[in-house]
């Protein structure tokens, strides 16, 4: 068959596929202009017999091209995988990311106990030898942290005070763009064979805990912890999952096990995905609440039980949240 | 293994799908394009919410975090692995297996960006770009994406009428697609370059008549005998 047949005698089918194909593209069809796609997979099977024969039969590249991007166009169409969204978002929180969190819970503790060991080793050093603060803050930036946190008696100008809903909104949104940026980078620093994950989880650990230590020194400690313990919850675990989750992808480059480095590094962004997922909701709870409950000047006792109630119900959610009954691990 | 622009995907069905690659210059272009438009952006939105006050900062806030994660994801996400920068340059983002992005996919390939930017100036993904055999940097490797040059097809041919004859030579596969291939792009040349080209096909005739000579067999080749 000679190509201008060929075309002739075809060119209605790849007509109504382009036509099928720029609706299955399309974000939104109104109801009315919609076209019945029952057809779609039998043109389809036929377009990539149709490639076949051109390419068999040498007709010109230019038509060869044409029905390459046609198949191409329509393979996505066809091989697409999309789930209604509500649904996974419910099912994720309910089970999905808890089960995430448990699965790799070795990289993880990793990530936690370097959190929280280089905290206490700050932490002491500070208490011990209160000068060891400079090596953490410099002079200007300790000033205004003892400005902030300065004991409840002689708080007269502290921020809380004479602070107002439009402060709350903008500590919120710098709260967004500082700490969830943070966490993404942490991950992603990960990548750089752990190196990146661990020192975020080293750098953070060891500021907090020398500026807990230091506010000890100074008394200045109940508004401190009267502050953090609220939003420290999710804040702080999820920059430890950040942490956990980069730490999984720069071990599947150390050890990649029986796959190729490149199958073990897309396997481990895979898995530690939802991770991600669920670190991002973290920080958006942990900056609302630090942006618009942990400044309200209430009693101590109120502020750490209901920072205790925080601490609490996440690690309830982590730990049980989405196992089967029954079912051994989750 | 083999160093080369075009990656092949067989599809479930048994043809064989070609893809362009998309290489580190275009790609810069393309991010270059992007990153302007996100200053832009931040730049108008900046002197609108700086009338606010506080409040309009902290919504700035937000918005500059959300342009600088979820810009890439959402457009390639929601605009067939598309964004602005990347359409301008005529590349898009496609999974492995020439499936259309998914939000993971892209969400992975840009959470890792920090990676491949690492230490500066994107660096370490230029790096990865260059050594990879099909132009990925680590946030692709991860994902396992691909940029590739989406292919603009014009079917569009002037037709020319005439006589049509056979070849009188026996014709090879690679002998019809040169002549095809002449007959498509005959347009995009001088009337004298086609006459030039004709007489490496006939070269005992004269110019103007070679170039007849060749249609008429291009022609021939194209629709049969008429």
């Amino acid at each position: 068959m000679k190509q201008a047949r060929f075309e002739q005698q075809y060119r209605p089918l790849w007509d109504s596929l382009e036509q099928q194909l720029e609706q299955m593209e399309a974000l939104r069809v109104s109801r009315k202009k919609r076209l019945p796609l029952d057809r779609f997979v039998a043109d389809y099977r036929q377009l990539c017999h149709q490639l076949a024969l051109a390419r068999e039969r040498t007709y010109s590249l230019e038509l060869q091209q044409y029905l390459n991007n046609l198949v191409l166009r329509a393979h996505r169409q066809l091989y697409r995988y999309n789930p209604p969204l509500a649904d996974r978002i419910g099912e994720f929180f309910a089970s999905g990311f808890p089960a995430a969190v448990r699965r790799q819970w070795k990289w993880h503790l990793v990530s936690a106990l370097s959190f929280v060991l280089s905290i206490a080793l700050a932490w002491i050093l500070v208490q011990q030898q209160p000068e060891m603060i400079y090596t953490v803050v410099d002079e200007a930036m300790l000033s205004d942290l003892e400005l902030m946190y300065q004991p409840e008696d002689a708080a007269s100008s502290d921020i809380h005070a004479g602070r107002e809903g439009e402060d709350d909104v903008l500590m919120f949104g710098y709260y967004i763009k500082n700490n969830i940026g943070i966490a993404f980078r942490t991950f992603a620093g990960g990548l750089l064979l752990g190196v990146g994950a661990i020192f975020v989880m080293l750098f953070n650990g060891s500021f907090f805990g020398a500026i807990a230590g230091h506010l000890i020194n100074t008394g200045g400690h109940e508004a401190f912890f009267t502050f953090v313990i609220a939003h420290g919850a999710p804040e702080l675990t999820a920059i430890v999952l950040a942490g956990g989750a980069g730490l999984r992808l720069g071990w599947s480059i150390i050890a990649p096990g029986q796959w190729s480095r490149l199958d073990a590094l897309r396997l481990a962004a895979r898995d530690a995905l939802p991770t991600m997922y669920g670190v991002f909701a973290l920080l958006l709870l942990a900056a609302f609440i630090e942006a618009f409950w942990s400044p309200r000047d209430f009693d101590a006792t109120i502020k750490y039980s209901v920072g205790a109630t925080c601490w609490a119900l996440l690690y309830l959610y982590l730990f049980f949240g989405g196992r089967q009954r029954g079912a051994g691990k989750g | 293994m083999l160093i080369d622009e075009r990656f092949e995907v067989e599809t479930p069905e048994g043809a064989m799908l070609s893809l362009s690659l998309a290489g580190p210059v275009t790609r810069a272009m393309a991010y270059g394009i992007d990153l302007t438009l996100r200053l832009l952006i931040f730049a108008v939105l900046a002197f609108v919410l700086g009338m606010l006050g506080k409040m309009g900062i902290g919504l700035l806030l937000i918005i500059g975090f959300a342009l600088e994660w979820f810009y890439p994801t959402l457009f390639e996400a929601l605009r067939h692995g598309q964004t602005p920068g990347k359409k301008a340059m005529g590349i898009a983002v496609v999974h492995a297996n020439g499936s259309p992005l998914s939000f993971n996919g892209s969400l992975i390939r840009n959470l890792l960006r920090t990676a491949d930017a690492f230490p500066l100036f994107y660096l370490l993904g230029f790096i990865t770009t260059l050594i990879s055999p099909r132009y990925q940097r680590l946030g692709d490797m991860a994902a396992n994406t691909l940029v590739v040059h989406i292919e603009q097809t014009g079917t569009t041919r002037k037709q020319h009428n005439g006589p049509a004859n056979p070849p009188d030579w026996p014709l090879s596969s690679q002998d019809q697609l040169a002549l095809l291939a002449f007959h498509e792009r005959q347009d995009q040349f001088s009337e004298a370059r086609q006459q030039e080209l004709a007489q490496l096909a006939f070269p005992e005739l004269s110019p103007p008549l070679a170039l007849q000579r060749l249609r008429s067999v291009t022609r021939y080749l194209l629709e049969g005998a008429q």
